[in-house]
């Protein structure tokens, strides 16, 4: 073993020293990293509200059917009223009494968000569940696959008299139309992700003697998690653009519901400032998946950098 | 290699290969035959390289006797077992790397025995051991992406070590690798073959890497895939590659892949000039 030796000990050293360098490197950027992340996202929005007040300036854009910023941000007390409203009705506060407009703005955004999130994640489990299924058992392929990719591209507004005759009014409709608008892309996704599994991998697993159940829960399985955080990523926009159809049509409340309460009432100003909650909420969810799934998937190298040489 | 026409079913050669065939998808129109009519015997604890031009074969019959892909004629043995399934005393190496990236060094290495339930002491014991083999049992808890290419491939050993396999077979493991690594990949491949006593059934298109290491070099044809002639090399270990002896037998072994190399472009061309 003389020669493993003359080489343990140089490989050894670098391989301690390399990943320590850069991490030192990577801990002393983080701070600026950050801020900097912040200050461009600062930039991107000012530079988009900055071209509407502009137009607004100009007199391009009519104060009354496009009210820039400054104004449908000015009268947040003013808004917040509109927020909510189904559960003064349900306690039977008037207008002008109960939460006040900033709490009313904050049940609202936090009942939607509820909303996605439980959906997101039924569809999620349920898709990843039925997808390993229909690669895990032929019969389970051949009787159910042909009609998942029938339903697959059936528009959600579609399904949206279906979640009423089954659910009614309330919570469920929302979420129902969130799983089944995802559900079926998830399932046709994550079939996908199984299939372009590295052969090796499994491969290796089977010289090792691993039976199918270990091979698909040991191999498969975190195989496709980078894959499948990031078809959820892509799916959790599409629940938020669902979840507003839903509401609009009368769960109780809402973003959806504000936002045709705003239509109604002719209200441009109520329509931007929901779009724009509607944003910064869309915003910090996808901020946090992307947190979490640079935790789950601590294996990953972050490969963003690799375009940037170019 | 034996010439006999009688299956050995009592033989206990680490490999016994008869009238051993693969065509790829077959009975339908893309149908292919990669290898046919192979007949060939392992003695345990040989090292043999498999030779021969990009799409010969070779990689095909080291699946076949890894029970990863079934014979679509003749049969297979090891070790007087007819070899129908994977088993973990054949183990495979890949030209990639076929680490698992979400698990640490040591958890990579010991992953045959987590499958089969084995206590966590137990996995670390076993796997500092074959690291310790591999010289890697510093980068036990790395992650296979700290490592260099050289040590993810040493890793990929220690992980076949860990099974304790009789038979070590390896498709073109260090063909990734830059030309010093894979010289000192080479010196340390035959450090582990002769402390394993296991057989090593090596793949390669290189010639210096098959003067290198074999004790019998299995040159191929180019498809479908037969064994055109065996080599041996009795040259003693540790070896001079720069002996004439040496040299002697590069050219030997070039020349006998010339004259497939040359079969194989001139039926690629004539595939084309028909397309």
């Amino acid at each position: 073993m003389a020669v493993v030796a003359r080489d343990s000990e140089p490989g050894a050293a670098a391989g301690a020293s390399r990943p320590a360098a850069a991490s030192r490197l990577m801990a002393s950027m983080a701070g600026l990293d950050w801020l900097a992340k912040i200050w461009w996202t600062c930039l991107s929005i000012s530079l988009f509200a900055g071209l509407w007040e502009l137009c607004w300036a100009l007199g391009w854009a009519d104060e009354k059917l496009l009210p820039p910023p400054h104004i449908f941000l000015s009268n947040i007390a003013e808004q917040g009223r509109y927020f909510n409203t189904a559960t003064r009705w349900q306690v039977g506060q008037s207008m002008t009494e109960g939460p006040s407009a900033f709490e009313s703005v904050l049940i609202t955004g936090a009942a939607t968000t509820a909303r996605v999130f439980v959906g997101l994640i039924l569809a999620s489990v349920l898709a990843i569940g039925v997808g390993v299924l229909v690669r895990y058992y032929r019969f389970f392929d051949r009787l159910v696959l042909p009609t998942i990719t029938l339903l697959s591209p059936v528009s959600p507004i579609a399904w949206l008299p279906v979640a009423i005759f089954l659910f009614g009014i309330g919570n469920a409709p929302a979420i129902f139309m969130v799983v089944v608008a995802l559900f079926f892309h998830m399932v046709l996704a994550t079939i996908n992700q199984i299939d372009t599994v590295n052969t090796n991998l499994i491969n290796v697993a089977r010289t090792m003697g691993a039976s199918k159940a270990q091979i698909y829960a040991r191999v498969i399985v975190p195989a496709i998690l980078p894959g499948m955080l990031q078809v959820l990523r892509m799916n959790l926009f599409g629940a938020w653009m669902v979840v507003l159809v839903a509401e609009s049509t009368g769960v109780g409340y809402g973003m959806g519901q504000v936002i045709m309460l705003a239509r109604n009432t002719f209200n441009p100003s109520l329509v931007f400032f929901t779009i724009a909650v509607i944003g910064v909420l869309g915003f910090t969810f996808d901020w946090l998946l992307r947190l979490a799934q640079r935790r789950i998937l601590y294996w990953l190298p972050d490969t963003a950098e690799r375009l940037r040489v170019l | 290699m034996s010439s006999e026409g009688a299956p050995h079913f009592s033989s206990r050669d680490a490999v016994v290969c008869r009238g051993v065939g693969k065509t790829w998808a077959a009975g339908t129109k893309r149908a292919h035959n990669a290898l046919t009519d192979i007949d060939l015997d392992v003695a345990p604890g040989e090292f043999v390289v498999f030779l021969g031009p990009s799409g010969c074969g070779k990689s095909t019959l080291l699946y076949l006797i890894a029970g990863l892909e079934d014979a679509t004629e003749g049969q297979l043995w090891s070790f007087g077992d007819l070899v129908e399934t994977p088993s973990p005393q054949r183990s495979l190496i890949f030209q990639e790397t076929s680490l698992f990236p979400w698990l640490t060094v040591w958890e990579n290495v010991s992953f045959g025995l987590s499958i089969r339930g084995a206590s966590k002491e137990e996995r670390r014991t076993v796997a500092a051991e074959a690291l310790q083999r591999v010289g890697l049992k510093a980068a036990m808890d790395k992650r296979p992406d700290e490592l260099s290419g050289g040590m993810r491939q040493r890793v990929a050993v220690a992980r076949a070590l860990a099974m304790r396999p009789k038979v070590l077979l390896m498709d073109e493991p260090f063909a990734a690798l830059d030309v010093q690594t894979r010289a000192r990949m080479q010196d340390f491949l035959l450090d582990v073959w002769r402390d394993s006593g296991a057989s090593v059934l090596f793949v390669t298109h290189h010639i210096d890497e098959a003067v290198a290491l074999a004790d019998r070099v299995v040159v191929f044809t180019s498809r479908p895939g037969r064994i055109k002639t065996i080599v041996p090399i009795d040259m003693p270990r540790p070896r001079n590659l720069f002996s004439r002896e040496a040299e002697t037998l590069r050219i030997q072994l070039t020349d006998l892949l010339r004259d497939e190399v040359d079969r194989a472009f001139a039926e690629q061309e004539a595939l084309t000039a028909t397309a």
